[in-house]
């Protein structure tokens, strides 16, 4: 792919993603938000996938758009939540301290990336973000830390059980 | 049930023009698009191309500007190519399907609009796009709207990876099954969407089943993929093409008895996933109006249905692609492909052996999707629990099972690899035999009422 190519695929995944993000955090209902952040996970794998990270971006659709997202959705609309509820005991205070804190963690990625200075991307193996290739580094560099993921996700399982079922 | 025998209604003859329009629309549009497919796919992939701007354009494509607009290009004849595919093979299996529905329910079936009713399809689709576009009033006017655009984007994005035959795939990328698997998520969200928001209890109640089921279904069909996956080490779709072969034995379905078993969890599970009797609770007319689409009308309504039909080809395709050897022709080597294609145009002896793979694999789909057809007028619809229950206290369970038996039996055929070909033999015979008292049984209980088979309505 050329690098005007590339370019082109990265804003029109760029742009959609920030409006996706903006929907989330913007709109007053719920489900909408919810709707966003799958459109925010979409076009962020579509920007994994210009990184040459296959696996990652089909696990980041699979893991979060398919299942985690099912599952928001699920519970937003058992819970029918009214409008009346949804409008009111809004903080300003918090909104405000919250939007205080994004423009603080801008400025500290902006600096960051002023300070690296502008640089080429690094080539790419041929076998980067392969199946094979995040395989091999996963059981044997981040062994640890993969199985202790994989225990934790465990005990989450067994509390939400638990936790379901209380005569058990 | 014994219903009146009715008297055969006076056949009005067929006018001429309908006939033949009919009839050659039967002919030419199958024909025509796995034309297309077969001359398009190969053609269209970045080799050839770069190969057509160096010798006809007398460009390098390495430099010239304009090599990502004939790419995109390219991209976009695909594109086309097989979403017409796509809706074209819906409409037919729509019209074949009810076909199938009269012959079983021992009526006639769609008959009107031109030979054998073929016509009734595009009748369908003018009907549909020539009506009101109507969204409820309380509705969530955009999400409304939205829906049926996730649930159409999820279909057909999964053609990107799906082959036809031995190089006429879109893209065969390394992580090609996963792509499917995941890409599939977003019908899921759109027939969730689509019940929330029409603002009606049916469809509510639709998009909840819906979701529930698809959600608890997809585990077993995963363990299910995860098994070829493990005997062909690879998650490309050619890939685990190429890792079986052409005879019965050699395929996947039949070396392993774990695979076997985990045929039918994922043929079932897919069923489950595509909504298809005796699954479809989501639409269970008797109970919901329509389901997730009660509120739905005209063209929206149009592209609910045409996903649900356009799904039995793609469910079929992945279960001939991971469990029935896909494209490969008996006798033919793999390796006889790249030897027949050389550099620059390949010539007219590949093209015939590419075709050759596309017949296999498509008659291949075509005998799944008539399985998925039959059952559906055969089998009654099972109870919410029923399906619950099916899925994580048998299905699930049976599928760690053989996840965990592969693993072992992969060792197993490490060491002694003659192992797997005389499973593969001792399955396929078995399955014969099978097949043979099956289709005994069937023969012996329809003489046994007295009735004979009788194909004069078709």
């Amino acid at each position: 792919m050329g690098d005007r190519a590339e370019m082109a695929v990265f804003w029109i995944f760029t742009v959609p993603l920030i409006a996706a993000s903006l929907g989330v955090v913007v709109t007053k209902n719920p489900i909408t938000a919810a709707m966003s952040l799958v459109g925010a996970f979409f076009c962020l794998a579509g920007i994994y996938v210009l990184l040459t990270a296959h696996l990652v971006a089909f696990l980041q659709i699979l893991v979060y758009a398919g299942a985690i997202m099912v599952l928001f959705l699920f519970v937003i609309m058992l819970l029918a939540l009214q409008e009346e509820i949804l409008g009111v005991s809004r903080i300003k205070v918090m909104q405000g301290f919250g939007a205080l804190g994004c423009v603080g963690v801008f400025a500290v990625i902006y600096r960051a990336i002023l300070a690296t200075g502008p640089r080429m991307m690094p080539q790419v193996g041929e076998d980067y973000g392969t199946v094979k290739a995040v395989g091999r580094i996963l059981f044997t560099q981040y062994l640890l830390p993969f199985e202790a993921t994989s225990l934790l996700l465990l005990v989450a399982i067994v509390g939400a059980v638990v936790v379901a079922k209380q005569r058990i | 049930m014994s219903a009146l025998p009715t008297p055969a209604p006076a056949r009005t003859k067929t006018p001429r023009l309908a006939a033949i329009v009919s009839v050659t629309a039967a002919i030419a549009l199958p024909l025509g698009l796995f034309c297309v497919i077969l001359f398009a796919t190969p053609l269209l992939q970045p080799a050839l191309l770069d190969g057509f701007i160096r010798e006809r354009l007398h460009r390098d494509p390495a430099t010239w500007y304009w090599r990502d607009g004939v790419y995109t290009v390219a991209l976009l004849v695909l594109a086309f190519v097989f979403a017409n595919f796509a809706a074209i093979f819906s409409g037919i299996l729509s019209w074949w399907e009810r076909r199938v529905a009269g012959r079983i329910q021992s009526r006639i079936g769609p008959n009107r609009a031109g030979v054998g009713g073929f016509l009734v399809w595009i009748a369908d689709a003018v009907k549909l796009i020539l009506k009101e576009d109507l969204v409820p009033a309380e509705a969530d006017q955009m999400l409304f709207r939205a829906a049926p655009y996730f649930v159409m984007v999820g279909f057909i994005l999964t053609f990107v990876v799906l082959p036809f035959g031995e190089s006429i795939a879109v893209s065969d990328m390394n992580v090609g099954l996963f792509f499917i698997t995941s890409i599939t998520a977003l019908v899921v969200v759109g027939i969730l969407l689509s019940g929330w928001s029409s603002n009606s209890k049916w469809a509510l109640f639709g998009g909840m089943r819906s979701a529930a089921q698809v959600v608890s279904y997809e585990i077993p069909a995963g363990l299910a993929i995860m098994v070829p996956v493990l005997m062909a080490g690879t998650l490309s779709m050619q890939g685990i093409i190429r890792a079986q072969g052409g005879l019965p034995w050699q395929w996947f379905i039949f070396r392993n008895p774990a695979a076997f078993a985990l045929f039918f969890i994922f043929f079932t599970s897919q069923l489950a996933e595509a909504n298809r009797t005796p699954f479809d609770l989501p639409e269970a007319e008797s109970e919901l109006v329509a389901g997730y689409l009660s509120e739905y009308s005209g063209f929206r309504f149009a592209l609910f249905f045409l996903v649900e039909w356009g799904n039995l080809w793609t469910m079929s395709a992945i279960a001939v692609t991971i469990f029935l050897g896909g494209w490969q022709i008996p006798f033919v080597p793999n390796e006889l492909y790249a030897q027949l294609k050389g550099t620059g145009f390949p010539p007219l002896a590949w093209w015939g052996l590419e075709a050759a793979s596309m017949l296999v694999f498509a008659a291949k789909t075509m005998v799944l999707v008539n399985v998925v057809v039959w059952l559906r007028w055969t089998l009654p619809r099972i109870r919410v629990d029923q399906m619950m229950s099916l899925c994580w206290k048998y299905l699930v369970p049976v599928s760690f099972a053989c996840f965990l038996f592969t693993l072992l039996w992969q060792i197993a055929v490490a060491a002694v690899p003659a192992l797997e070909t005389a499973m593969g033999v001792g399955l396929t015979a078995v399955s014969v035999v099978l097949a043979v008292l099956f289709a005994r049984q069937t023969h012996r209980n329809i003489t046994a009422i007295g009735d004979r088979v009788d194909l004069s309505n078709w």
